[in-house]
């Protein structure tokens, strides 16, 4: 498959950590607009992942393409991030010592470079968009609080708000609702959709039955490599998936 | 728009730091040049000398709080842009001398006489001016710090490793300047000053007005800080402090937010040294010691680290408290400090003005004081921009 008409264009990626293959010859191609979701068991890469194509791991081998001619392996993380790749962590990590407004200010798309932030006044458009992300994540009480006082699912919704506000063409979202109640779970699926469409998006989970809300394709990790991809349904059919991850 | 800039800091916090600095220039000439001498309420001019002297080291301070606190660099060798900023002066002081050296000479230094030396090394070219000193006193500790960050921040050297090469930096320069082929006085420096811009610098109104520019220097340059702190810059600059990674996968390149603020910071301790030289009266290489860098932080930390006007309060009372130990008890100096210091990172991990949400913390049945609480446990945590980001 050629690069070209893609958003992200992953092929042949390896990396290794002393001797060992975090990454082994990984290939994953994602189209403008499109949902995946990412399963696979502990330790098979899918961090990994998130950290080649932000820049933060350095592939020893292999290409990564955006939008079909862009190298990210040449890139530096800011660099990439202002490309319009944006990325949750797997552990929350909010700005604690700030307000959630404050922290979603931060993330706005806005131009980055220290003497704009220096004389940056908040515009009237800045602000109705901080207010909609509010508004969609449920924080809009909150908005004074210090971030650092959030509870977990909280901080988590932070997160995927300071990531809509990065307005992003690709989201990398890894685990997002671990430590979420049911509800909490079922809220985020229905966030994560509503936002698909307008941004390509890739979550990481092991939470099958959010995997399942969200009825998107979904890629199998494990060393290193694509083991199944496809229908949740085809995927789980399928017996080396069920060997290596789902049968345990 | 450099109005709003400056409006945007100011808080409660910064009026009452502002009023104090207002009321002092006003008071402390009223009461040294006007209060007859047997009054209670007059000032000699040995004791405003005194202040001055540690209002140019809250101006030291400050800038140190600014890099340390908001951005969670441990500068080690923040001295050197203070002494560095100090020589500039210096050099435009010995030219003020002129020919009433004590060798006579027209063109020379009595130091440069005494090496044999047949004409003015080039970088003493300009000093004549003094406009040309006060530029020199802002670019040379901002050039060196600007390079020196631009090395640093670019190869991710972070926490620990770069505290010690700002140590290394002051070090080296110690050890640099007290060669006297350097061209600046070696060990003993510069001295012996006689005027400032054609004042008699002994003279009472002269001291008196060398303070009043120090308070206002501290004055501008705090609300120059707390401008940038409360600007969206200053928050990322917090933000990359507690999770550079995260800061960076913004799209911020943090590299760049560092370095704004180490110059910016190098240069104010620059200003603060070249105002220290002509109220003490010398500067010699013993301002590079790595000693003068870690006693600036001890007064950040004892005022209370990323609060800006508790860098201030620090050193003041640490510089008083110094004082009356050399004078009474010299020999305890350095254990009172020491001691000071464990205290301080012990029980007192906000400082002297971080004391207050401290107490309300403790006090039983108040629900909301655990907030500030939170907050100090991030502030301890946030300590020499270890990355935990990721
Ligand atoms: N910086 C690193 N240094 C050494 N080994 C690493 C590093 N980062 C990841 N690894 C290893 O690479 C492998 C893949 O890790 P990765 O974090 O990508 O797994 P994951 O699929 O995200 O797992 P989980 O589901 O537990 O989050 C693991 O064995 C891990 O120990
Ligand atoms: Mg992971």
């Amino acid at each position: 498959m050629s690069a070209e008409s893609t958003l992200l264009y992953l092929d042949g990626v390896s990396v290794s950590f002393d001797g060992f293959k975090a990454l082994n010859s990984l290939s994953l191609v994602m189209m403008p607009g499109e949902m995946r979701a990412i399963i696979g068991p502990n330790g098979a890469g899918k961090t990994t992942m998130m950290d080649v194509i932000t820049g933060k791991t350095r592939p020893d081998t292999g290409t990564i393409l955006f939008e079909g001619d862009i190298d990210l392996t040449r890139l530096r993380e800011a660099a990439i991030a202002n490309l319009g790749i944006g990325r949750k962590f797997q552990r929350p990590t909010v700005f604690e010592p700030h307000t959630v407004w404050d922290n979603l200010e931060l993330a706005l798309k806005a131009p980055r470079r220290p003497l704009k932030t220096l004389t940056y006044a908040i515009s009237r458009d800045d602000r109705a968009r901080i207010e909609e992300i509010l508004d969609i994540t449920r924080l809009s009480a909150l908005r004074g609080r210090q971030a650092g006082s959030l509870s977990h699912g909280q901080k988590q919704w932070l997160e995927i708000g300071m990531l809509l506000a990065q307005d992003p063409k690709l989201l990398l979202v890894d685990e997002p609702v671990a430590g979420m109640t049911d509800a909490e779970t079922e809220q985020t699926a229905e966030l994560l959709c509503s936002i698909a469409g307008r941004h390509s998006v890739i979550v990481v989970e092991h939470d099958m039955s959010f995997v399942r809300a969200l009825g998107v394709k979904v890629t199998v990790l494990a060393e290193g490599s694509v083991l199944a991809e496809g229908s949740l349904d085809a995927v789980s059919a399928n017996s080396q998936v069920i060997d290596t991850y789902l049968g345990r | 728009m450099l109005l709003r800039f400056f409006l945007m800091g100011l808080d409660r916090k910064a009026g009452i730091v502002l009023a104090i600095l207002a009321i002092l220039a006003v008071a402390v000439p009223v009461m040294t040049l006007w209060v007859p001498a047997d009054s209670p309420f007059h000032l000699s001019v040995f004791t405003v000398s005194l202040l001055g002297k540690y209002l140019c080291f809250a101006l030291l301070a400050l800038a140190l709080d600014l890099v340390w606190g908001y951005c969670g660099i441990l500068s080690l060798g923040h001295a050197a842009f203070f002494a560095i900023g100090g020589y500039a002066m210096g050099m435009y002081l010995m030219r003020q001398i002129g020919p009433r050296g004590v060798y006579g000479n027209p063109v020379l230094p009595d130091f440069m006489v005494f090496l044999n030396w047949k004409e003015l090394p080039w970088y003493w070219l300009g000093f004549d001016h003094f406009w040309f000193a006060a530029i020199m006193v802002l670019v040379v500790p901002g050039a060196l710090a600007f390079a020196f960050g631009w090395f640093a921040f670019r190869s991710r050297v972070t926490g620990v490793y770069l505290s010690i090469i700002t140590q290394a930096l002051t070090f080296a320069l110690l050890l640099a300047f007290f060669r006297n082929d350097m061209g600046f006085g070696g060990n003993n420096g510069l001295t012996d000053f006689k005027d400032i811009l054609g004042y008699d610098i002994q003279a009472d109104t002269t001291r008196v007005a060398l303070f009043v520019a120090t308070v206002a220097a501290l004055a501008l340059s705090y609300m120059i800080a707390s401008g940038v702190i409360a600007s969206k810059l200053g928050k990322v600059l917090v933000a990359l402090r507690d999770a550079e990674s995260r800061v960076r996968f913004m799209g911020y390149d943090t590299e760049s937010y560092k370095l704004f603020a180490w110059t910016l910071s190098a240069c104010m301790a620059g200003v603060a040294g070249a105002l220290y030289v002509p109220q003490v009266g010398i500067i010699n290489p013993s301002e590079f010691a790595p000693a003068s860098s870690i006693e600036a932080v001890i007064w950040v930390a004892v005022g209370g680290r990323g609060t800006l006007a508790g860098a201030i309060l620090g050193a003041v009372l640490v510089n008083m408290g110094k004082s009356y130990f050399t004078g009474a008890l010299p020999e305890l100096w350095l254990f009172a400090l020491g001691g000071l210091f464990v205290a301080v990172t012990l029980f007192l991990p906000k400082g002297l003005l971080g004391l207050g949400a401290q107490l309300k913390a403790k006090l039983p049945g108040r629900k909301t004081a655990s907030l500030p609480n939170t907050q100090t446990a991030n502030q301890a945590t946030g300590q020499t921009a270890g990355q935990k980001g990721a």
